[in-house]
């Protein structure tokens, strides 16, 4: 069983994962399996995600937490108007996690967690009606995080730490709508960055009423990834002074925002916990995807995002069934950060109803499986994404997406 | 229990990969498009260049890709349109070998000269297509670069053997069923359930674009007697189309019937302007000076004694201005005075009175052709400078399409859409006013999603590089014009493209 699950979790480990926006919340097994809710739970090291503050109030000495998650998105494009249709191939998505916890004294726990809250992997046909804004992206990040965390008294605790992030981006688009070399082979360019790194921080709390109540927040501060050197591959373009695009090094600036968590989590007749929690990702820094290429002959690339502010509503439950089974499932509410006339087929997310369910069993004292499971319903929607040029002339490009994800996940915890 | 997890797992990870997110009415379902009364399921397109794909003076397989009727087919698919086939050439180059001698030229690509400046020329390189490697099979693009309407019905216009003489045709050639066979029989014998007809195109347009050098056969029944740049007398290709459109029609086929075009919409005839020769005050004195006693002794005196009508010498009369000028030309169409001007009272000596011969300014309603560019205000003779093409030496007649001859050009053209319109009314078949739609591309244009699509040579969009066949969005232009008659007459909803995802001009150097 373990080694099967060390190939799950490892052998998957390249990080690509469902897009939305490209906030990807998949950091555990047992929190998705309740809809992803976790700011004011206690139960196991994903704390150091969701709410570094909790640590310190785990029963366990020691614990660990690894797992993954498969994403399988799939989206579906079509114009009624000319008949234009298409389906993406994306890879399977594998966001993954680690999260270690150590209670060092009553007062004092340490955490680490490396997860990947951040990316995006979107695969269309090449040459597809949208190719001139998209043919495949794939986006990573990995987040490392050292934390620690204080406990005042049984009330309240504080917890927090710096976070390290290390990420990547491969981007294919063709130039434009029609530029082909001799042959007819669409003009297309490849940004690739990789190696990627900045720095940012995560602080929360925990306050716990009553005993069975408990309240928390956590602040993850916003990061911006500013690649310097990354490269621009340009391919099939004609051999004239007129098209003057040859490989060059890039600046572009990607930023993964910030989010702020509040939540409850109320423990009731004896084995039933009920969690709320609440999203604010702050996506207003997200305005434009600028890419500056080296060569000053080559026009910078600059398309807007203009993205808002998005909540998430996340509900979960937990029922502990039997000494060897804890059964979960949760709903939370996914509110799209596109405003209207932005929505650019390599994120096209609109507002998502999320349904999740997953179980835990024990394997003894020390060990448990977490597996999970998510279903991401999107309506089908008539959208444009219109702030695409040419020749100084707005090129709405616009039809029906239709998208959805299934996600299964699985994990495992070790406790001492 | 480990087992159970795994295998659930596994089981799940498959399940999903097939959970594809559906639309409501996904347009890839049966009916969501439709064809109406009509049944695309076998669909042929009968014409000429235009309907080939042909582009930037040749043929090649890009270009056949963005045909009118490829593009259409596309779009038939999603209303029940079955394959389409199309000859392709062999290769990007275009041009045609027979036997290994090149016998059409490659295609134009836009390059950029040693000054900056873009322009047309010659691609570089050495065609692929031999027209002795003869296609097997049976192909919908019945299109054949070249061909008039006469031609379609031609037993042996397809055999290699006549090439060389023109009898046959090397596009035709190719892919012909047999060394007899005609186009028309090749296309009925695939039994279309819908075709398209575009033909008649070139029995005008050779005329205009050698600038009227050939004749007007109106009311000459033989198309065999005819010339290649000759006009086909109306009646000919009454006789001719309507044939055509019956065998088509004849096993209850559907079908849209394409009218012809005013070759005053195509930049061939609308890039070089009638005044092209910039001169200043003294030049423009001096010439003036030169022709002086043309203009007031030997024009009036040829009305005088009845040789000329005062109207004609009012035609001939030269004079240039500081600015703009006129170019001078011969024309055909004018009385020669040649030998008379040899003879008393005038003579002239031979050179001078063969200069003046058929001698006029260019009008300002005629029309220059595009390959009169790299003529005019040139010196053929580098020992002479004076000798300026337009200025002292005067503009052969077949860079310009005079007046009369438009005139000629225009007669024909109305009489066969007369003929193409009445027979979709009577067949009941789709019709295409091609004329007007790009007589509103050449008059401002038509707008689409990423600017103004117009007949501006290079950069309007709708033309390739030869100035008078399309590009691929000219193409896609008209394959939206066709597809909207197809819906008006047949009830049908075949979606249209936007044009804008087509391209216009090959830009590559040499």
């Amino acid at each position: 069983m373990k080694k099967v699950l060390l190939i799950a979790v490892f052998a998957l480990a390249s990080v690509v994962t469902y897009a939305g926006g490209y906030r990807v919340s998949l950091q555990g097994n047992k929190a998705l399996a309740m809809g992803h809710t976790g700011v004011a739970v206690i139960n196991s090291s994903e704390l150091v995600f969701f709410n570094p503050a909790g640590l310190v109030y785990l029963e366990d000495k020691f614990s660990v937490s690894v797992g993954a998650h498969g994403v399988f998105s799939n989206i579906a494009y079509q114009d009624t108007e000319t008949g234009a249709n298409a389906r993406t191939d994306s890879p399977v998505g594998t966001p993954f996690y680690l999260y270690a916890s150590y209670q060092a004294a009553d007062w004092l726990a340490f955490g680490l967690g490396v997860y990947t809250p951040y990316g995006s992997s979107v695969k269309y046909e090449d040459d597809w009606a949208g190719s001139h804004l998209v043919n495949n992206i794939d986006l990573a990040a990995i987040y490392i995080q050292p934390t620690v965390s204080f406990k005042i008294n049984d009330k309240l605790s504080f917890g927090g730490g710096p976070i390290y992030v290390t990420g990547s981006v491969n981007f294919n688009r063709n130039l434009n709508r029609t530029l082909t070399d001799l042959d007819g082979n669409r003009a297309n360019v490849t940004i690739d960055a990789s190696g990627v790194s900045s720095w940012g921080w995560v602080a929360s709390t925990m306050f716990n009423p009553t005993e069975n109540l408990h309240i928390g927040a956590t602040y993850r501060s916003e990061i911006i990834l500013d690649a310097e050197d990354g490269t621009a591959e340009f391919e099939n373009i004609p051999n004239s002074p007129l098209t003057p695009f040859e490989n060059t090094s890039i600046k572009a600036s990607l930023p993964l925002p910030a989010e702020m968590t509040v939540g409850m989590s109320y423990d009731f007749c004896e084995s039933w916990t009920f969690a709320f929690d609440y999203n604010r990702t702050f996506w207003d820094v997200y305005e434009s995807l600028d890419i500056d290429f080296a060569n000053e002959d080559i026009p910078d690339s600059k398309n807007a995002r203009n993205y808002k502010n998005a909540s998430i509503y996340r509900f979960g439950m937990q029922y502990e069934a039997t000494k060897m089974f804890t059964l979960r499932a949760g709903y939370y509410f996914d509110e799209s950060p596109v405003r209207d006339g932005y929505f650019a087929p390599e994120t096209p997310r609109n507002d998502s109803n999320n349904f999740t369910a997953g179980l835990t069993v024990n394997l003894g004292e020390h060990l448990q499986i977490d597996a999970s499971f998510l279903f991401s319903h999107f309506k089908e929607v008539d959208a444009s994404y219109n702030y695409y040029f040419e020749n100084g002339v707005a090129v709405p490009f616009s039809g029906t997406y239709k998208t959805n994800a299934f996600v299964p996940g699985l994990g495992l915890t070790y406790k001492l | 229990m480990k087992n159970i997890l795994k295998y659930t797992f596994a089981l799940l990870a498959i399940g999903f990969v097939s959970c594809e997110p559906e639309f409501d009415s996904p347009v890839t379902d049966d009916g969501f498009y439709s064809s109406g009364t009509a049944n695309l399921s076998k669909y042929v397109a009968v014409g000429n260049s235009l309907t080939a794909g042909y582009a930037d003076g040749a043929l090649y397989i890009t270009g056949q890709e963005n045909s009118y009727p490829n593009i259409m087919a596309q779009q038939f698919a999603f209303a029940g349109g079955g394959e389409f086939s199309q000859p392709l050439v062999n290769d990007n180059t275009g041009g045609l070998l027979l036997g290994g001698t090149q016998i059409a030229e490659n295609r134009f690509v836009l390059a950029v000269d040693a000054n900056g400046n873009p322009g047309p020329v010659r691609l570089i390189g050495t065609p692929t297509t031999d027209i002795t490697n003869h296609l097997s099979g049976t192909y919908n693009n019945m299109g054949v670069p070249g061909a008039k309407s006469f031609h379609l019905g031609v037993s042996g216009y397809g055999n290699v053997a006549g090439v060389l003489s023109g009898a046959s045709n090397p596009y035709f050639v190719r892919f012909a069923s047999s060394e007899s066979a005609t186009v028309i029989g090749d296309a009925v014998a695939q039994n279309p359930t819908f075709f398209s007809l575009w033909i008649g195109n070139n029995d005008i347009l050779s005329y205009a674009t050698s600038g009227g050098a050939g004749v007007d056969q109106t009311g000459n029944l033989d198309p065999t007697t005819y010339g290649p740049n000759d006009i086909t007398d109306p009646n000919v290709f009454g006789l001719v189309y309507s044939q055509q459109v019956e065998a088509l029609v004849g096993n209850g086929a559907k079908g849209v019937l394409i009218n012809i075009p005013e070759v005053t919409s195509i930049p061939y005839f609308t890039t070089v302007p009638t005044n092209a020769i910039p001169l200043d005050a003294a030049t423009a004195g001096a010439l003036n000076a030169q022709f002086g006693a043309y203009n007031t002794q030997i024009l009036p005196g040829l009305v005088g004694i009845g040789v000329l009508s005062p109207e004609e010498a009012a035609l001939r009369m030269i004079n240039f201005s500081a600015g703009q000028n006129f170019p001078i030309m011969t024309d055909d169409d004018l009385t020669d005075i040649t030998a008379i001007l040899q003879g008393p009272p005038f003579s002239l000596p031979a050179p001078l009175a063969t200069l003046l011969g058929q001698l006029r300014q260019v009008k300002s309603d005629d029309l220059i052709v595009l390959t009169a560019s790299s003529v005019l205000g040139t010196t053929p003779d580098p020992g002479n400078p004076q000798g300026v093409i337009g200025v002292s030496i005067p503009l052969s007649d077949k860079y310009v399409l005079a007046v009369s001859e438009q005139v000629r050009v225009t007669a024909a053209s109305t009489a066969y859409n007369a003929t193409i319109q009445a027979l979709a009314g009577a067949k009941g078949l789709a019709y295409v006013d091609a004329k007007t739609a790009l007589a509103r591309v050449a008059n401002g244009g038509i707008p689409y999603d990423g600017g103004v699509l117009t007949s501006q040579f290079v950069t309007g969009g709708a033309f390739s590089l030869d100035g008078v066949h399309p590009s691929p969005r000219g193409y896609a232009y008209t394959a939206n014009l066709i597809i909207r008659a197809i819906n008006e007459t047949y009830d049908a909803t075949i979606p249209m493209v936007h044009i804008g995802n087509y391209g216009t001009v090959t830009v590559s150097n040499n």
